[in-house]
């Protein structure tokens, strides 16, 4: 218990990742348990609509035209070789996330994606996992320190990278800075993980286009809308049960 | 606190198969006839889409789509919040004719989205005071995605009222929109209906 107070603390300072995962290695996973995160905490607020028009700016100048090219001139195959490729370099990390949550299941299956995959899937180019059935099980720090018990913090957007919580950029941080993959690759291959990152980046702007033009572009709020999707979205994904109190279920009768 | 165990939830169905056979008011609100209202309304947009007509019709149709099997006047009042309890009768009359066009258009503009997809009802439970829908969304090159419909029979008949995709609420986001836009308008009522006839 006192860890996880020191967690938060630690949590308050965004400049400390390691700090955190210093912590965290310290063998903290046996003492939280998972909390349902509710409504929507912002005292950031006016930062952080300031680097939502810089994000929306990126994405008119550079991210949304340039995803445009990339979806046109790009063959089908060749992007979904690309994503495939990217997501491949992700297992090694959701392996170890899988396994710090405790996850013994999803840990064993992402590792016999990564196997499977590598060999068969020539270099991650292919997805012969999934005829295995063994789906893809996405995960990241930013959850793993959600199963430990930390809370999600307040709502947070950065230039360049999106919506995020205090929880999930320390995550995001975590991730970056101990992926096995950029550890154990040498210089010009850990450049091509890298450049398949950004391509399957770009295709899922391309390919989500109208979803994400309408809400940053049509919307009266775009800010507003983009923090009600993320956290919900997010919430969702960690597998929180939605809250009866909370916004999640809107009772119009009872108003 | 709402998650039922896998059990409960069993007998939950089995009870409600019980009541289903026993002789009950025609308005009473069950788990069939909560799917039956969804699988009968994705029938509809499925051939809507198929039906290869120009796009302006397609909005239409949905809109009607959408008055036939949505509770429209308890969403719009929703939507706009607290300004619906100081509007007079007939704005709020003007507001919820103008936010089911906006609505017809906002969501049928993303047909194309839909092309080639289905939505597959898989599941239903009781939820607080109403029912909870699940279903499956196969759209084309995605991953099957999770859909939830809230459908209550408050307004006297079986309607829904909301829309849960993958998390993200379908209500709270129109709130979010719809106050928004009020706000754009310095909060007043007509001239956001002027808005949404124009969206």
């Amino acid at each position: 218990m006192m860890r996880r107070t020191l967690i938060s603390e630690l949590l308050q300072n965004l400049g400390k990742p390691v700090a955190v995962a210093m912590v965290a290695a310290s063998g903290l996973a046996a003492c939280g348990t998972a909390v349902a995160d509710q409504g929507i905490n912002d005292p950031y607020e006016q930062t952080n609509r300031a680097m939502h028009s810089v994000n929306v700016g990126l994405d008119r100048a550079l991210v949304k035209p340039t995803s445009k090219v990339y979806g046109t001139i790009v063959p089908q195959p060749v992007k979904t070789g690309v994503a495939n490729f990217a997501s491949n370099l992700s297992l090694p990390g959701d392996v170890v996330n899988s396994a710090l949550q405790g996850n013994g299941e999803a840990s064993v299956r992402n590792t016999f994606r990564f196997l499977i995959n590598s060999t068969l899937g020539v270099g991650g180019l292919f997805d012969p996992a999934k005829d295995f059935g063994l789906a893809q099980k996405k995960t990241d720090f930013g959850e793993t320190l959600y199963v430990w018990g930390v809370g999600e913090g307040p709502y947070l957007e950065f230039p360049g990278l999106g919506p995020s919580t205090v929880r999930d950029a320390v995550g995001t941080a975590v991730d970056f800075a101990a992926n096995p993959v950029s550890i154990v690759l040498p210089k010009p291959e850990s450049y091509y993980a890298t450049a398949s990152k950004v391509g399957s980046k770009l295709g899922d702007r391309d390919r989500y286009s109208e979803t994400i033009d309408s809400v940053l572009y049509d919307s009266a709020d775009s800010y507003a809308q983009t923090r009600l999707l993320y956290l919900q979205n997010r919430r969702f994904e960690l597998g929180q049960p939605a809250s009866s109190d909370g916004d999640d279920f809107i009772d119009p009768y009872q108003e | 606190m709402i998650q039922i165990t896998r059990r409960a939830f069993g007998a939950t169905l089995a009870a409600g198969a019980a009541v289903a056979v026993l002789p009950r008011p025609a308005q009473a609100l069950d788990l069939a006839s909560a799917k039956a209202l969804i699988d009968r309304a994705i029938a509809e947009v499925n051939t809507v889409i198929n039906s290869g007509k120009a796009e302006q019709a397609m909005y239409k149709d949905f809109e009607a789509i959408f008055a036939k099997y949505a509770d429209v006047n308890a969403i719009a009042r929703s939507a706009l919040g607290p300004a619906s309890r100081s509007a007079s009768a007939a704005e709020m009359k003007a507001f919820t004719r103008a936010y089911q066009g906006y609505i017809g258009r906002k969501y049928g503009r993303r047909f194309r989205e839909f092309i080639g997809g289905r939505i597959e009802v898989v599941d239903a439970k009781p939820l607080k005071s109403y029912f909870e829908v699940i279903s499956v969304a196969h759209l084309q090159g995605e991953a099957p995605f999770d859909l939830r419909w809230h459908v209550s029979n408050k307004s006297g008949k079986d309607l829904f009222f909301n829309i849960i995709i993958e998390g993200v609420n379908m209500l709270a986001s129109e709130r979010e929109e719809v106050g928004a836009m009020l706000k754009q308008n310095k909060g007043d009522i007509n001239a956001l209906i002027a808005a949404l006839n124009a969206a």
